[in-house]
């Protein structure tokens, strides 16, 4: 059995990033990514990012994925990478079970981050399987990533970020976005994002969801109606729109399933997301050597992912005896930038998780 | 609303009836209702539906969705050939 000094599980914004750092103190790690490239999300979004010029400001994240890929071929020495590639099982001798195509392999590690990211949440509402409805997120890989269109007339479902940008993503490609539903009062995304659409005369209808998809074989129409305070239906003001795609976009929660796997300590945080991992400040789980950076210990942006994952490469080189050189520095430095990132109003739902998920304080 | 036509579990093709009736039936945990319907034991591993289930519990049972313990995940989380596990051990000896 291979035995690794690192294995970082998950090849997005906070694996490539935790690679790097490790690899700048001198630990060896292998990446593992169960695409067939790595980039994590990244590689789909055509949109610029805000944060500061330190998590890449200003560029494309389609460009920020080339930079994290270009900083660990910087160290084929150091980082070794497999892509097309399942962590199955994680045990807790730090065993790892993999899958490559039908292979079955198992590997050794002295210390593991787990950076598995988020997957899309879903909605219950009747016909919810019908071809033609999609996550906003799976749209945007359909589109951006394969080329491929997911209709003509679509409706976006939430008015996050990820609803908001989608969105606006669809209308760039051709296609008809005729509104996007927000069950809260406010939209939930940036107002740039929203004034974008709005310029584009997509209309923001907030208070109002999804109740029912109509179609026999494929999506033709949605029932759309107002939720009242307690975020029930209201009968009697349903209306009904064509549509040939639904996308649905309400949110995202941390793919946190090898963490509780290996025996972490595991925690309900809705304002994280869902079921996170209970770190301590140096992002280790209550399993020794084990890490976690990115959306799977709390759902952030991938500028945070990459801080994240810088931090915890660092931690974990000096764990395994090969402290950074900058260490105090470096480490300083990152809790600056996942501080600043999470400043303001936009940050306040990880702040208020953060201190929840260490029992700080209870919300 | 037709509970029938409300898919929970994409995976296994678990509708919100067959989940309200076990409910109804009085098995009111993850675990139960997950080696009775097979929810969320295919292919994405609850990752899609572990959230509306516990949502649906913790309305039924009259709770926060907090309070609703999540599924225990094991390996393997992939289906994996018999053969190939046999390899892999095989190597190893």
């Amino acid at each position: 059995m291979n035995t690794y000094e690192l294995v970082i599980i998950g090849g997005g914004p906070a694996g490539l990033s935790a690679a790097k750092v490790a690899a700048e103190a001198g630990l060896h790690s292998l990446v593992i990514e169960r695409d067939y490239k790595i980039g994590g999300q990244l590689v789909k979004q055509t949109h610029m990012f805000f944060g500061s010029e330190k998590q890449y400001a200003k560029t494309r994240g389609i460009d920020i994925a080339s930079i994290l890929i270009d900083d660990v071929k910087r160290h084929p020495d150091k980082i070794e990478v497999m892509t097309g590639t399942t962590v199955v099982g994680l045990y807790p001798d730090h065993v790892i079970t993999l899958l490559q195509g039908e292979e079955y392999k198992k590997i050794k590690a002295e210390a593991i981050i787990i950076a598995t990211g988020a997957s899309e949440k879903f909605l219950a509402f009747e016909n919810n399987d019908l071809p033609g409805i999609y996550g906003a997120g799976a749209v945007q890989t359909l589109m951006n990533v394969h080329g491929v269109l997911p209709g003509h007339d679509v409706v976006m479902v939430g008015s996050g970020n990820i609803g908001l940008i989608v969105s606006y993503q669809l209308m760039q490609a051709g296609v008809n976005v005729k509104m996007v539903l927000e069950a809260a009062d406010t939209i939930g995304g940036y107002k740039v994002h929203a004034s974008k659409l709005k310029r584009l005369g997509v209309d923001i209808r907030t208070r109002m969801s999804v109740k029912k998809a109509i179609g026999t074989t494929e999506l033709n129409q949605i029932e759309i109606a107002w939720l009242d305070d307690s975020w029930q239906f209201i009968d009697g003001t349903e209306q009904r729109v064509d549509v040939d795609a639904l996308c649905i976009s309400v949110g995202l929660s941390p793919l946190s399933s090898l963490a509780a796997m290996i025996g972490c300590e595991m925690k309900f945080v809705p304002l994280l997301g869902g079921n996170v991992p209970i770190i301590d400040e140096y992002h280790e789980t209550t399993v020794k050597n084990v890490f976690v950076a990115g959306d799977v210990c709390g759902v952030e942006e991938a500028s945070s992912a990459i801080v994240e994952g810088y931090y915890a490469g660092l931690m974990v080189a000096k764990r395994l005896g090969h402290e950074h050189p900058d260490f105090a520095a470096r480490k300083a430095d990152y809790e600056t930038q996942l501080d600043n990132l999470r400043s303001g109003p936009f940050g306040e739902k990880t702040r208020l998780g953060l201190l929840e998920l260490r029992g700080e304080r209870h919300v | 609303m037709n509970k029938n036509n409300v898919i929970i579990c994409r995976c296994e093709d678990v509708t919100l009836q067959e989940l309200h009736d076990v409910l109804e039936e009085g098995y009111t945990t993850f675990e139960d209702v997950k080696r009775i319907l097979r929810i969320g034991m295919g292919p994405c591993q609850a990752s899609t539906c572990g959230l509306l289930v516990q949502q649906e519990i913790a309305k039924f049972l009259g709770t926060s969705v907090k309070n609703i313990e999540t599924h225990v995940t094991r390996p393997l989380t992939m289906g994996v050939k018999l053969g190939k596990i046999k390899e892999a051990a095989d190597d190893e000896s």
